[in-house]
């Protein structure tokens, strides 16, 4: 199972000081916070892409990405989402094929309609076709990585002919792709017709509601032919605040939460806790709370936390990530890997799908003509 | 076939005149479903329960508290009662929050009986303009007769044919009509009965 964090890229007042911190800063704090993630042993490094204030989010999570890759080894890089419905999935399929090649197959990529209505006329869309993008999108992405040269017509973009799109995926491997919904039925379906991920970011719902969306797309998942339900690979989100006394860890988060803009002025903090995936607490109460996950939803292969939000300085995410990566996740790792059958399978990989096709194949594109120049094999 | 009858208040009030109001017309339609052989079963939303669950809800985007298993209760109704007080001179803002998160469809069909209280019977028209035009918007299907209740009619039997007793009877038996004769389909469960995914991605 992997483990890992995901940032909405959020610049929030720190209420306990008043400070906010500059754009600058929390670009460079997503950075240290993606690093520190591979050093405390952390498998997933996610971000989300935004394009409004007060969100420092990459408005391309790839350039962001690859900064990371550059200074990382181990650690995926995903995303948090990729905004399948505003974006061209002509740039989506050359920028995440260059980030392939870029970080030697470590990355993947979820898919989202995003959460701001009015991102869809800043890119020329409409709101009411968000779903209709979502699925004319992602057909064409999937055959932009898969197919060497496109000729194809859809409502939402102009017609391609003959194109292929750059670089080729690596070793002939396009990256995994997960589709996150919290609330559209429709995105369940997707993610089961084409036997991708499903990634229910619960972070604001009740544990019924997840189990509602992760049990349909099994279901489905099941019917599409790749596997039974409980091989569907699913993801879930969380978010968790932690000291070594459960105690500090509410008194010290309190402040965060009664004033955060996603959490503030509404429910308490214990009716929060008590009703969506967020734990304050120990680590022992965030290790019990999330062990419990499978039991709603089955056996899952990805659970990403959010912890550089509500303001929190960088210290404390640093804090959080030395306890999540110390104490949390490995005790997660051993429940979950104990209670696993051998037939659910591990969250695919560039590695595992790689061996899935039998082995790489480099598909680079060489030109056919004198001036562009002829394949490796052919010139020699 | 038991029908289940919803009555949804906004009164304040305990005991609430509104939460009374509601009370009659359950028993009514209760009534009259019995003399066309049908049992009924009566649930009551209290919204003044609900009210801090409500706004909590509002705040964070999903049903907290108690406020699940009520939506649960009116998307499971066979017809409902939705009464309440006259705040100036429309529904009360308790009543407005709680039917603004009820989602698309889950009254499409549903038989309701407007009812309302209010000081004064020169409110009475508050079921036309305000109540009435929310639930069509909500796809509801109200009945002909609302009844409003003014603080005088508690205190006077009224002319037989027309006093409080008789409109509530009088909508009683218009909602159970309605009730009674209903095919409880309700809205397609997207979870169930899920839209195929060819059908999606041919634009269907």
């Amino acid at each position: 199972m992997q483990f890992g964090i995901f940032t909405v890229g959020d610049v929030t007042t720190d209420p306990t000081t008043g400070r906010t911190p500059t754009e600058h800063e929390r670009i460079k704090a997503t950075v240290a916070i993606a690093k520190k993630a591979e050093e405390v042993g952390l498998d997933v490094f996610a971000t989300g892409e935004h394009h409004n204030p007060p969100f420092a989010a990459p408005a391309n999570p790839t350039v962001l990405l690859a900064n990371i890759a550059a200074q990382t080894d181990r650690i995926v890089l995903s995303t948090a989402t990729t905004l399948i419905t505003t974006n061209d999935p002509v740039r989506l399929a050359e920028d995440y094929a260059y980030l392939q090649h870029l970080s030697d197959g470590r990355v993947d990529l979820m898919m989202g309609r995003g959460n701001t209505g009015p991102v869809y006329p800043w890119f020329g869309k409409d709101i009411r076709d968000g779903i209709p993008l979502a699925i004319e999108n992602y057909a064409l992405l999937r055959r932009l990585w898969t197919e060497e040269a496109v000729t194809w017509s859809g409502k939402h973009r102009t017609p391609l002919q003959g194109f292929t799109s750059t670089p080729r995926p690596l070793d002939g491997v396009p990256p995994f792709v997960w589709h996150g919904s919290i609330r559209s039925p429709e995105i369940a379906e997707q993610a089961a017709y084409y036997g991708d991920g499903f990634f229910h970011n619960n972070i604001f719902w009740p544990m019924s509601h997840t189990k509602q969306m992760v049990a349909l797309y099994r279901r489905r998942f099941e019917h599409y032919g790749h596997g039974t339900a409980d091989q569907a690979i699913v993801g879930l989100g969380g978010q968790v605040f932690m000291r070594k006394n459960s105690q500090d860890a509410v008194r010290e988060f309190r402040p965060y939460f009664d004033v955060a803009p996603v959490y503030g002025h509404g429910p308490s903090m214990e009716d929060f806790t008590r009703e969506t995936p967020l734990t304050v607490g120990s680590p022992q109460q965030v290790i019990e709370r999330y062990a419990a996950m499978a039991d709603e939803v089955g056996d899952y292969q990805r659970q990403l936390f959010l912890v550089d939000h509500a303001g929190l300085p960088l210290s404390t995410v640093m804090d959080q990530l030395e306890i999540l990566g110390g104490e949390v996740v490995p005790a997660l790792r051993r429940i979950a890997d104990a209670r696993r059958p051998a037939h659910v399978p591990d969250a695919p990989t560039h590695a595992s799908r790689v061996a899935a096709a039998g082995g790489g194949h480099d598909l680079t594109v060489h030109g056919v003509d004198e001036v562009t120049g002829a394949s490796p094999e052919v010139a020699r | 076939m038991t029908r289940r009858i919803v009555v949804v208040s906004a009164g304040l009030g305990q005991p609430s005149s509104t939460r009374l109001l509601g009370d009659l017309l359950a028993t009514a339609t209760t009534d009259a479903l019995l003399e066309g052989g049908m049992e009924a079963q009566v649930e009551v939303i209290e919204l003044r329960e609900l009210a801090h669950d409500l706004t909590n809800t509002l705040l964070a985007g999903f049903p907290t508290g108690g406020v699940r298993p009520a939506l649960e209760t009116l998307a499971g109704a066979d017809a409902v009662v939705a009464v309440t007080p006259v705040y100036q001179g429309s529904y009360s803002g308790l009543f407005k929050i709680f039917f603004d998160i009820v989602e698309r469809d889950v009254l499409r069909g549903t038989p309701v009986v407007l009812a309302a209280t209010g000081g004064t019977a020169r409110h009475s028209l508050v079921l036309e303009y305000a109540l009435r035009p929310l639930f069509t918007h909500l796809g509801a299907t109200t009945v002909g007769t609302g009844v409003f209740a003014a603080s005088e009619d508690w205190g006077s039997a009224g002319e037989a044919d027309q006093g409080l007793t008789a409109r509530v009877r009088r909508a009683g038996t218009e909602l159970a009509a309605l009730a009674g004769a209903r095919v409880g389909s309700g809205p397609r469960d997207p979870f169930a009965d899920p839209v195929p995914f060819e059908e999606l991605l041919s634009g269907g």
